[in-house]
């Protein structure tokens, strides 16, 4: 998948946990949890629709692996490597 | 006959206006089926039945605002062998007194609302069409001859209504106002609650390391969707706790009432500003994953402000978790008529001492604020304990 794809879905699930907040201004760099506001509970959800929508199973302790969206977008298409493989 | 009344929903709460019923005369309920939703300071509330019968007659009107304690609707309990004479009698004593306590809380007449529209130019078709559309007449310019509003104007604001920015802007305005009716009402039980209640506050520190690894592993062998947070170890934590010490989980009305069923409110932040609390009911009774599995729903409802009469009205103590992050400890404020609130910070790395040792562990802190006139220092130390000795034991829970 490619980074733009990636980012439409990470945009897609985070307006729908932070609906008031435009996550498309989010600077790549910047700490997704505190810009916009998700408790954990959110970021739950928000780890379960990654899952679902692009078909990867992310273990408990690689959350500290997504904090920006720098990061994430990396794990991500590190995931979806060793799964092809 | 039952007298089914506007049940409180919570302490800063005194009225609601009726927005719909889901129920007719000749339909029957059982216990926990939701009869009407009612508008209110915190979101359209579900009002939840407590009685099982026949919905004799609906007294109150949809848009009627309704106090609480008002009688709303009669029912007739199942195997109710009054005569109909008797229970039209009955309802009949019950409608006039309804009549006179609703007289000052009745919405203006729609009289009222008519003359000032009557004042505006408007043909009875396009008059017809804006009452049908709910479009405020006031609020249209007319292109009609003398400046009258036209059939074309009522269709052109009624289109203009229903696009998606329109849309939106409704949603956006009605949340606000939800919001601000959020913020009355956490204002007014607060105020009362310091007014009122003297508090005390204790606090232990407790080292999380084992509960953690548990939780980690137990995780590791879930689903995402499945997993556990570690809140709900803190509330089935405390709960246990509170079937240690039961005056902890008490009511303050004219002296202590001990409460059998442990509903601890959850309290949920919102992300606009304020707090909801709901509660999760039975919590001692119910597994981690049952646990979680209430909160799956529990949350989104409440951030949403949907929630149902019994969870806004049958908290027994509260809980307020700050979560992760910096913040080590929080002191609440108790929710009247409770008598103790607890207070879970982040969950913190910090230098912890333990067999002559020092070492890195994670900490939180948990604090109670307790009623004084209920509850004194040592129930309060017997409570803290308890709740620390079992988070330390988390495959217990």
């Amino acid at each position: 998948m490619r980074e733009g794809e990636i980012k439409t879905v990470i945009f897609q699930l985070l307006a729908k946990i932070a609906p008031d907040e435009d996550s498309e201004t989010l600077e790549m760099n910047s700490n997704i949890r505190d810009t916009l506001g998700i408790d954990s509970f959110d970021f739950l959800q928000f780890i379960i629709g990654l899952d679902e929508e692009l078909g990867i199973k992310t273990p408990e302790e690689d959350y500290g692996k997504m904090t920006t969206l720098e990061a994430l977008i990396t794990y991500i298409k590190s995931v979806e490597q060793q799964q092809s493989k | 006959m039952i007298e089914f009344n506007m049940p409180s929903l919570g302490a800063d709460m005194e009225d609601g206006t009726l927005v719909e019923w889901r129920v007719k005369p000749g339909d029957k309920v059982q216990r926990g089926d939701i009869v009407a939703d009612v508008d209110t300071q915190k979101g359209l509330i579900e009002i939840e039945v407590f009685d099982e019968g026949i919905i004799e007659e609906l007294i109150i009107k949809e848009g009627e605002k309704v106090p609480v304690g008002t009688l709303m609707a009669l029912i007739i309990p199942e195997g109710d062998s009054e005569s109909s004479e008797e229970k039209t009698e009955t309802a009949g004593k019950k409608k006039k007194l309804v009549e006179v306590e609703r007289e000052a809380v009745i919405t203006p007449p729609k009289e009222k609302v008519k003359q000032s529209s009557d004042r505006v130019k408007i043909s009875p078709l396009a008059r017809k069409m804006a009452e049908e559309n709910g479009i405020d007449i006031s609020t249209l310019k007319g292109t009609g001859p003398e400046g009258s509003i036209t059939k074309k104007d009522v269709e052109e604001a009624d289109a203009l209504k229903k696009t998606p920015q329109a849309q939106k802007a409704i949603h956006e305005n009605k949340k606000d106002t939800m919001l601000h009716g959020v913020r009355s009402a956490i204002a007014s039980a607060m105020s009362k609650s310091n007014r009122e209640i003297p508090h005390f506050y204790m606090e232990t520190k407790i080292d999380m390391s084992k509960a953690l690894a548990w939780l980690q592993e137990t995780n590791r062998k879930r689903e995402v969707k499945d997993r556990l947070l570690y809140v709900v170890l803190l509330i089935k934590a405390m709960a246990k706790a509170l079937e240690k010490v039961p005056e902890v989980n008490a009511y303050w009305e004219n002296g202590l009432h001990l409460k059998e069923a442990i509903n601890i409110g959850f309290a949920v932040s919102l992300r606009k500003g304020g707090v909801v609390i709901p509660a999760i009911h039975g919590a001692k009774e119910k597994t981690l994953t049952e646990l979680m599995t209430v909160l799956n729903d529990l949350i989104p409802r409440a951030k949403a402000l949907k929630l149902r009469s019994s969870e806004l009205s049958e908290s027994t103590i509260t809980l307020t978790n700050i979560g992760e992050g910096n913040v080590a400890t929080v002191f609440g404020v108790i929710y009247p008529p409770q008598v103790a609130i607890v207070g879970c910070g982040s969950i913190i790395d910090e230098a912890w001492a333990e067999n002559g040792s020092l070492s890195s562990r994670p900490v939180i802190h948990i604090t109670l604020a307790a009623d004084h006139r209920a509850i004194d220092g040592y129930l309060g130390r017997q409570f803290l304990t308890a709740m620390k000795d079992h988070l330390q034991n988390p495959e217990m829970l």
